[in-house]
């Protein structure tokens, strides 16, 4: 991958994480609950759920803006961006990065986006379906938006470099950290990426059951079980993660902690129901690998997308025993103790898997106990696994056809 | 209808644009322009929503606007209100 001036590319490195999740604030909370097994998957308490086909979802409890978003921006910003600006503040406090000493215009900003601006957007029509116009808020107009999140880091933290956003639903985590390394070497020394997400209200659950994927078991234990004979479908959760992505000459310069490089990506989009050709995630993980310049043997975990659908889990856990034989690779979803986080959940997977990396050891998929009798997968389940782990993969996939692989190695994988 | 007060304008601003850490709504603020409070464009089209939603008033255009300050404000607004007809007439 050459940069239009035609020399070698950057190579990208994360140096900071925030965490904000439904079974930890914070990496360290959520790494410690995410190893021990702790569930953030409850009966949704914000609104009353019992009229709802699904009543469950990883909530963030106890989250406020106090303390954690600048009072001015919170009556303008969703909760999602609240999110994403307390992650962001956690991420650069981890890499220890003042973007006060660095050039605005070598920082940029590149989230994902799902559901943009929820609750917020509720609120404001429920104002005018019940008052009128004229009680609609001024602030409806930047909120809503996909780029809310990256505009208001970017504004907060002076970050004039190229900023964007990417919708890809729950792939969108993995675009993002891929946009990032494409943008390092090109300008930016340092991007602030990743994703949140918050729809856990009546507008968004309801835009959520329409995709016919919601599971409607009450249980949370049994509700989101990927992979497992009795999987019913997923349950929805809100947060993600924030990381800060710099180029590696910058990272080694200032001695920063490296929990792990970019090392490949590849998106692809699935064919039309009537066309006859392959869902597109097994061709997404080989250019991922390809892009990597690994071959799969190289590979010592696979973070699943782990939709909790029959029919989509098989698709994954077909393209995964295609590329790494059957048991051939460690697998696991850590994703069942959060539900999936949408434009949040690439992301804290991602991060997770960096974790891992870090740590050696790989967190269960939890309440899996009956694995589907032809998944010739190795899930990880029960208790956390200790492996030697120098590359992680991770995948996500999208409602409406998008698939994401990215590939992630522990500092020193590749030669210098 | 009661007249606003400098406390009302400050209600308004806070119900508006959020509790900036960095502004100091409670020390003297009537002859300081909005826009050197802080305030921007988005945040003032909201104090002109939320005064019209809690007062009888319909303002114009693009008022409060960046350069107006809040004794203007309190003025203006309190010159359109319904005078408040008291239970101790005149004779």
């Amino acid at each position: 991958m050459l940069t239009t001036a035609g020399t070698a590319p950057e190579r990208a490195v994360v140096t900071g994480l925030g965490i904000v999740a439904p079974n930890g604030l914070g990496s360290a909370d959520y790494w410690a609950a995410t190893l021990r097994g702790q569930s953030g998957i409850a009966r949704l308490s914000r609104f009353d759920p019992s009229s709802y086909p699904t009543t469950l979802g990883g909530e963030i409890a106890g989250f406020t803006t106090r303390g954690t978003v600048p009072g001015r921006i919170v009556p303008q910003t969703d909760r999602w961006t609240h999110f994403g600006l307390y992650a962001t503040e956690l991420a650069l406090t981890d890499a220890g990065v003042d973007p006060a000493d660095l050039d605005e215009y070598e920082m940029a900003v590149v989230t994902a986006s799902s559901s943009g601006g929820t609750e917020f957007g509720q609120r404001e029509i429920q104002a005018l379906w019940s008052h009128g116009p004229d009680h609609v808020g001024a602030y409806q107009s930047i909120a809503w938006f996909y780029a809310a999140t990256t505009g208001q880091i970017s504004i907060r933290h002076g970050m004039r470099g190229p900023c964007g956003v990417l919708a890809a639903e729950q792939a969108g985590g993995l675009d993002a950290l891929a946009h990032a390394r494409r943008l390092l070497g090109d300008g930016p020394r340092l991007v602030v990426s990743g994703g949140t997400d918050a729809s856990l209200c009546p507008y968004g659950l309801v835009a959520q059951q329409a995709g016919g994927r919601l599971s409607p078991v009450t249980d949370p234990a049994r509700a989101y079980l990927p992979f497992d004979r009795d999987a019913t479908g997923y349950v929805p959760g809100e947060g993600g993660a924030i990381m800060i992505v710099e180029a590696h000459t910058t990272a080694a310069a200032r001695g920063a902690r490296i929990y792990g490089e970019v090392a490949g990506h590849a998106a692809t989009f699935d064919p039309g129901p009537h066309s006859g050709r392959p869902p597109a995630l097994r061709r997404a993980v080989e250019l991922a690998l390809r892009d990597a310049a690994i071959p799969a043997e190289a590979v010592d975990v696979v973070f699943a997308d782990g939709a909790g659908v029959p029919e989509l889990d098989r698709v994954e856990a077909e393209a995964i025993e295609a590329v790494f034989g059957p048991y051939g690779v460690p697998v696991t979803v850590p994703k069942t103790l959060t539900g999936r986080l949408y434009a949040g959940g690439g992301s804290l997977d991602a991060a997770t898997a960096l974790l891992c990396l870090r740590d050696g050891v790989i967190p269960p998929t939890a309440g899996v106990d009956r694995i589907a009798a032809d998944y010739r997968l190795d899930l990880v389940t029960g208790a956390p696994r200790t492996a030697p782990v120098r590359t992680a993969l991770v995948l996500a996939r999208g409602y409406g056809g998008f698939n994401s692989a990215l590939v992630l190695r522990a500092p020193g994988s590749t030669t210098d | 209808m009661a007249q606003l007060t400098m406390d009302d304008v400050r209600q308004i601003l806070l119900a508006s644009a959020g509790d900036d850490e960095d502004i100091d709504l409670h020390r003297a603020i009537d002859e300081v322009a909005f826009g050197d409070l802080g305030y921007d464009s988005l945040a003032l089209l909201e104090v002109q929503s939320q005064l019209q939603r809690r007062y009888p008033v319909k303002l114009p255009d693009g008022w409060p606007a960046p350069d107006t300050t809040p004794v203007e404000l309190l003025r203006h607004v309190n010159a359109l209100l319904p005078v408040e007809v008291s239970g101790a007439a005149t004779h």
